[in-house]
C-alpha cells in the first residue's frame, strides 16, 4: 500500500508539470487559434537560460531562474507573438503548426549546436530526501512540486476570474468579436495569454528538469504529453488540462510500475485515441461548433 | 498564359528527367545512394502530398508506413519471397491500415488528427522496437535482398537506383492521373470547404478514407523500396522524426502542387549531403528557411517559383500581351 500512495505522488507531480505546460497551451488555443507544436521545447530552453546565466554570468540560482523567467517571456511570449503568430496566423491552421515545428527544430538543433548535446545537471528546488507523513515516505521534491503548481494554477484561476483584465481576456477567448465591441483591448489581451504561456513554460521548465536532466531533446516527450493531456482533459478548458494532466502523470507512472515498462510510453497514447474516438471534445471539454 | 506555363514546366520536367538518367553515370556510389534514398522519399511524399496537400487531412503517421512496407519486405525477402510479391503486400496492408486510421479522421478535425496520428506514429515505433520475436527489436532484420528482374540482378547501386526510379516515375504518373480523375477533384473539395463538398453530395466520408489510404499506401511502397536500399531495418528511421520531416517536405516543396514533393525531398534529402560542412548547423539553417518561408509564402517553393514565375496579371499588366502573343 505504501507502493501504491508513493507511486500516487510521484505521478501526480509529474501529472502536475504536464498541467502547467497543458494550460498554456490550452490558453494559446482559446484565445488565438495557435497550436504550438514547440511548446516541449518552449519548456527545454528556460532549463538552458537558467544554466548559462549561472555559468557564463556567475549568477547565483535564484538570479538566474528570474533572469530565465524574464527572457522567456520576451523571447517565448513576445518575440513569438509578433514574429511567427502575428504574420501566419491569416493563412490558417496548417502553415503555423508546420512553423511552430521547425521552430521546435531549431531550438532543438540550436542548443545542441550551442550549448552541448550531453544531458546537464539542473540544481533542484528541495533536497533530495524522503519525509514520513502518516508511516508513509514521501519525496519531498514531489511535494514542492505539487505546492508549487498547486499555488501557480490557484493565482492563475483566481487571476481569471476575480481581475478585471482575467475577465477581459476570457470574453477574448470566448467571443472576440463580440470582445472588441463592448471595447476590450483583444490585441493585448491575446498578447497576456502568450505571456502566461511563457511564464508557464518557464515554470514548468524550472519544476522538471531536476527531475530530468536539462537535454536539447526534452521537448520531443514533454510536448507529447502536454498535448495529449490537453486533448484528453479538453482543448477548451482549463480545468480539463490541469484534470487531463494529473491523470496522465499517474497512470503513466502505474503503467511502468504495474503494467509493462517496455510499453510505458504507450499507455497515454491508448488513452489519447480513445478519448478523440469516443468523446472528442475532452473529458471536461465544451463541443466546438463547426462553420461552413 | 496557360501554355507558356505549360511550356517552361514541360521544358524543366525534361531537364530533370535527363538529369535523373544521366547522374548516376558521373557519380560515386554514395552519391547514387543519396539519390535513390530521394527517390524513394520522393513517393513516401507524393503519398503524403495526396493525403494533405490534396484531401487537406493533416497525417504525422507517414513514416509508421514506410515503416511497416519496410518490415513487410524485410521480412518476406528474407525468408526468401521475391520482391515484387512483398512490394504489392505492403502497399495493400499501409492501404488497409490507413484506411482504418481514417475513421478518427471522419469525426475529427486537423490538431486532432495531427495527434491521433502523431500517436499511432508512436506506437507502431514502438511495436517495431519491442516485439522482438518479429521485428528483431533494436537489433533489426540485417542482409535484406536486393530485387532481380527476370534474371536481371539490381544488386549494383546504378541498377537498383534505376529500378527505384522507374517505380518513381510509374507511381507518378500513376499519381498524376489520379488527381486529374474525378477522385482528385473530390479531394481539392474535400480541402476546401468539407461542408460545402458534402452538400454538394460528394461522399466525404469516403473519400477522406480514400485520400487516406492511398496516402499510407505509398508510403507503404516507398518503405517497401527503403528495405532492399538500405539492406539493413530496425526501428529508429520511422520514429516520428522522419513523419515530421515528410511533413516539413511537403510543405516546404508546395503542398497540393503536383511536383511539391520532388522539390521538397531534394531539399531535405540532397541538400544535407552537400551542405556537409556546415554539419548541425544545417538543421538550423533549414528550420529557419521553413519558418520564413510560411511567413511569407506558406505555398511553398512551388509556390514562391510560380508567384516568381508568373506573376499575378493586374501586378504586371505587360507581361499579359506578350503571354497572348507567344500563346496565339
Amino acid at each position: 500500500m505504501s507502493d501504491f500512495f508513493q507511486l500516487l505522488v510521484a505521478g501526480l507531480a509529474t501529472g502536475a508539470i504536464y498541467a502547467l505546460i497543458a494550460i498554456g497551451f490550452t490558453l494559446l488555443w482559446q484565445t488565438s487559434q495557435t497550436i504550438n507544436f514547440a511548446q516541449g521545447e518552449f519548456v527545454m530552453l528556460p532549463a538552458f537560460f537558467v544554466l548559462t546565466a549561472m555559468g557564463y554570468f556567475q549568477q547565483p540560482f535564484w538570479v538566474a531562474v528570474l533572469a530565465a523567467f524574464a527572457v522567456s517571456i520576451v523571447l517565448l511570449g513576445v518575440l513569438f507573438k509578433k514574429l511567427m503568430v502575428d504574420p501566419m496566423i491569416r493563412h490558417g491552421v496548417l502553415p503555423l503548426v508546420i512553423a511552430t515545428i521547425a521552430l521546435a527544430l531549431l531550438m532543438k538543433e540550436g542548443v545542441r549546436e550551442f550549448y552541448s548535446a550531453e544531458a546537464q545537471g539542473f540544481p533542484s528546488l528541495a533536497a533530495a530526501t524522503n519525509v514520513s507523513i502518516l508511516g508513509v515516505a514521501f519525496a519531498v521534491q514531489s511535494l514542492v512540486v505539487l505546492i508549487v503548481t498547486a499555488v501557480a494554477v490557484g493565482v492563475l484561476q483566481l487571476f481569471l476570474n476575480k481581475t478585471r483584465t482575467g475577465r477581459r481576456m476570457q470574453a477574448t477567448a470566448q467571443n472576440p468579436t463580440v470582445a472588441r465591441l463592448l471595447g476590450i483591448p483583444v490585441e493585448r489581451m491575446i498578447l497576456y495569454t502568450f505571456l502566461i504561456n511563457a511564464a508557464l513554460v518557464a515554470l514548468a521548465s524550472v519544476l522538471v528538469t531536476p527531475i530530468y536532466l536539462a537535454k536539447f531533446s526534452n521537448g520531443e516527450w514533454l510536448g507529447m504529453y502536454a498535448f495529449i493531456a490537453a486533448i484528453v482533459g479538453g482543448f477548451n478548458q482549463v480545468r480539463g488540462a490541469l484534470v487531463g494532466g494529473l491523470l496522465l502523470g499517474v497512470v503513466d507512472n502505474f503503467a511502468a510500475a504495474y503494467l509493462s515498462a517496455q510499453y510505458r510510453l504507450a499507455m497515454p497514447l491508448l488513452i489519447l485515441i480513445v478519448v478523440i474516438l469516443f468523446r472528442p471534445q475532452g473529458l471536461l471539454g465544451r463541443l466546438e461548433e463547426r462553420t461552413v | 498564359m496557360m501554355r507558356r506555363r505549360a511550356a517552361i514546366y514541360g521544358v524543366a520536367a525534361a531537364a530533370c528527367a535527363i538529369f535523373l538518367v544521366a547522374a548516376p553515370f558521373a557519380l560515386k556510389p554514395y552519391g547514387i545512394f543519396i539519390l535513390t534514398t530521394w527517390a524513394v522519399m520522393t513517393i513516401a511524399a507524393i503519398g503524403l502530398n495526396l493525403t494533405l496537400g490534396y484531401a487537406g487531412q493533416v497525417s504525422m503517421a507517414q513514416a509508421a508506413f514506410v515503416g511497416i512496407g519496410a518490415y513487410t519486405t524485410a521480412l518476406l525477402t528474407t525468408h526468401g519471397w521475391p520482391f515484387w510479391p512483398t512490394f504489392a503486400l505492403a502497399g495493400v496492408a499501409c492501404f488497409a491500415v490507413g484506411w482504418v486510421l481514417g475513421y478518427p479522421a471522419l469525426r475529427v478535425q486537423h490538431h486532432y488528427l495531427a495527434f491521433v496520428t502523431l500517436a499511432f506514429n508512436t506506437l507502431v515505433f514502438l511495436i517495431f522496437r519491442n516485439e522482438e520475436w518479429l521485428t528483431g527489436g533494436n537489433y533489426g532484420i540485417s542482409n535484406i535482398p536486393r530485387p532481380s528482374v527476370f534474371g536481371w540482378e539490381a544488386d549494383r547501386p546504378r541498377d537498383f537506383y534505376f529500378f527505384c526510379l522507374a517505380h518513381l516515375a510509374v507511381i507518378s504518373f500513376a499519381t498524376w492521373w489520379l488527381i486529374r480523375s474525378p477522385w482528385g477533384r473530390a479531394f481539392v473539395a474535400l480541402r476546401e470547404n468539407p461542408m460545402r463538398a458534402l452538400s454538394l453530395g460528394v461522399d466525404t466520408r469516403r473519400y477522406t478514407l480514400m485520400a487516406f489510404a492511398i496516402g499510407a499506401g505509398l508510403g507503404g511502397l516507398a518503405g517497401s523500396l527503403y528495405a532492399p536500399l538500405v539492406q539493413f531495418v530496425d526501428p529508429v528511421p520511422f520514429a516520428l522524426a522522419l513523419s515530421l520531416n515528410l511533413l516539413l517536405m511537403v510543405v516546404v516543396g508546395g503542398s497540393g502542387y503536383f511536383f511539391g514533393p520532388f522539390l521538397g525531398a531534394i531539399v531535405a534529402v540532397l541538400l544535407p549531403e552537400w551542405m556537409r560542412f556546415a554539419e548541425g548547423y544545417y538543421l538550423i539553417g533549414y528550420a529557419v528557411l521553413v519558418i520564413v518561408l510560411m511567413v511569407f509564402c506558406p505555398s511553398g517553393l512551388f509556390g514562391l517559383a510560380e508567384r516568381l514565375l508568373f506573376p499575378p496579371d493586374k501586378n504586371a499588366p505587360a507581361a499579359q500581351p506578350k503571354a497572348q502573343g507567344e500563346g496565339a
